[in-house]
């Protein structure tokens, strides 16, 4: 026994150690294993012409590395980019206050919420046709239909924030005695804060699903446009880049956007 | 008039489905500078209600609710009030929520810190004071609650069914220190439960109340001396009480028809 004990300490701390890299590794090496089985599939599926038309891999990487050469995927990336975050940020930054504002008073929210339900029925896209009649075919009908799409997710998930924040805790801060102003800045902004996260990732996804539908109008640039001329000439592996192109930068922003949220909203009780 | 809490026929109604929901109808209480008053009573008989007119929560339809003589006009730092979801702010560690008050009464920072860690000493969190709430049981959470209370020194304590969540264990535990805090820095205590024997164990007075409307039914001195023990809690006196308690909030047509 006296024997076994001491061996058992070291083993304890070593063996803890191995589960929690186990932990952050297997997902890794999993997910990684996904993207090589899913290539390998695809690279079989071409390969044997079971649906028409579809390049291979190998042609897409290819394509991929004269686009890369010639510049074109990354001014397309960049002007993509541009649009998105210029009309997510402006959709977010007004989104944020009016939805507290909303959710604060009830005047405000008696106003603004009946327009606010009413144009949310209408998906961004089917407003790209009036917007281009109304704003032209430049740069400004793409970030305002893009800016609608993010404004729209975001408004109703803060003003959610603010209407669901629990009655308890503005009870307790004002009978420490808080005034209206302090509940608002030290209790319902932090209590909504994963409610207004939430809201920014579902306005990231309707950004990126607005961007390409803006571009298929009258752009001279961007991942969207690419793909609308690839299409004309037939050119499958260049739609296949944009393609993967947006899939790739939509998966980061979010990622970044979840790193943010768990940064921010740990101390949430997860059931 | 050296009463602490003064309740002057109190009405409170609120409206329901058409109807009104008579609450409270026509309530008078006093309660003494540095007494430990629990009320207890059905569902329904108001006494949450009542609480929280006295935390200026809510307002009067009709009568007054005076502290210090002074009508209450809205919640303030000399009435602590602890409630029975905790309430604790989730994004802040133990010692930032036990900061919180002290931080709104300006209290410089190196008085807040002493103030919060002795607070937090007191009820027995020193440990966890870097701790989110999250990572508490829920006696603990209720000991970071009375713990922020009691930072900004309020002359009086309002607990609204504070161990009503707990596990019977913890409840008792809990009793028991804040008995002792109490003793230690005495404080004019207002304390609504549902449990018959937290209301003896902890009271110099016990309220029971009734339901619709919502009004006192009795109000039950209890001639237990301080500090409470287990050994009181055994007692035959405390079961006298107890029995009296009880019969009182379960059998009250009985005792109203009896009369």
């Amino acid at each position: 026994m006296a024997v076994i004990t001491p061996l058992d300490k070291t083993a304890a701390p070593e063996q803890q150690r191995q589960q929690q890299t186990r932990r952050t590794v297997r997902p890794l090496v999993l997910g990684g294993l996904a993207l090589v089985a899913g290539i390998a599939v695809w690279a079989v599926v071409a390969a044997l012409g079971l649906v028409e038309n579809l390049p291979t891999p190998a042609a897409v990487a290819s394509k991929a590395g004269t686009m890369i050469a010639d510049g074109t995927l990354a001014s397309d990336t960049a002007a993509s980019l541009r649009r998105v975050f210029i009309g997510y940020a402006l959709g977010v930054v007004v989104a944020v206050p009016v939805g507290f504002l909303m959710g604060w008073y009830p005047a405000v929210r008696a106003v603004v919420e009946p327009y606010i339900q009413f144009f949310r029925t209408i998906p961004p896209l089917a407003l790209i046709p009036l917007a281009v009649v109304l704003l032209g075919i430049g740069e400004v009908p793409k970030i305002a239909v893009i800016y609608l799409a993010s404004f729209m997710a975001c408004v109703v998930a803060s003003f959610q924030g603010v209407v669901d924040v629990d009655k308890t805790l503005i009870n307790a801060a004002r009978v420490l005695g808080a005034s209206d102003r302090v509940i608002f800045a030290k209790v319902v902004v932090p209590a909504s804060t994963p409610f207004i996260l939430v809201g920014m990732r579902i306005g990231l996804g309707a950004s990126w699903a607005t961007v390409v539908a803006a571009e298929l109008i009258g752009a001279q640039e961007g991942l969207g446009y690419r793909m609308q001329k690839a299409a004309t000439w037939f050119d499958m592996d260049a739609i296949f880049v944009s393609l993967i192109t947006i899939g790739v930068l939509g998966l980061v922003m979010d990622r970044l956007l979840l790193l943010a949220e768990r940064r921010l909203t740990g101390w949430q009780e997860r059931r | 008039m050296n009463s602490k809490i003064s309740f002057r026929d109190v009405v409170k109604t609120f409206p329901m489905k058409g109807a009104t929901f008579t609450a409270l109808g026509g309530v008078d209480l006093d309660i003494a500078d540095r007494e430990f008053v629990t009320v207890v009573g059905p569902s329904g008989c108001g006494k949450s209600t009542l609480m929280s007119m006295a935390a200026g929560l809510q307002e009067p339809d009709s009568g007054s609710v005076l502290v210090d003589g002074k009508p209450v006009s809205g919640p303030g730092p000399d009435r602590g009030v602890i409630f029975q979801q905790y309430a604790l702010f989730p994004w802040l560690t133990v010692r930032q929520n036990v900061e919180f008050g002290l931080k709104l009464a300006a209290v410089p920072a190196e008085e807040r810190r002493r103030r919060a860690d002795a607070a937090i000493g007191l009820v027995g969190l020193g440990e966890f004071a870097d701790a989110l709430p999250k990572t508490l049981s829920g006696g603990m959470k209720q000991r970071c609650a009375i713990a922020r209370a009691y930072a900004v020194d309020p002359q009086v304590l309002l607990m609204d069914e504070p161990f009503g969540a707990l596990d019977a264990l913890t409840r008792v535990q809990l009793q028991d220190q804040l008995l002792e805090t109490w003793s230690q820095e005495k404080r004019t205590v207002l304390f609504i439960t549902h449990d018959v024997d937290e209301a003896v164990y902890l009271a110099n007075r016990v309220v029971v109340m009734a339901a619709g409307p919502g009004r006192i039914h009795r109000v039950i001195d209890v001639d237990l001396p301080y500090p409470r023990t287990e050994e009181i809690r055994l007692s035959p006196e405390f079961r006298r009480i107890r029995n009296e308690v009880w019969t009182s909030v379960y059998h009250q047509d009985e005792a109203a028809s009896a009369a």
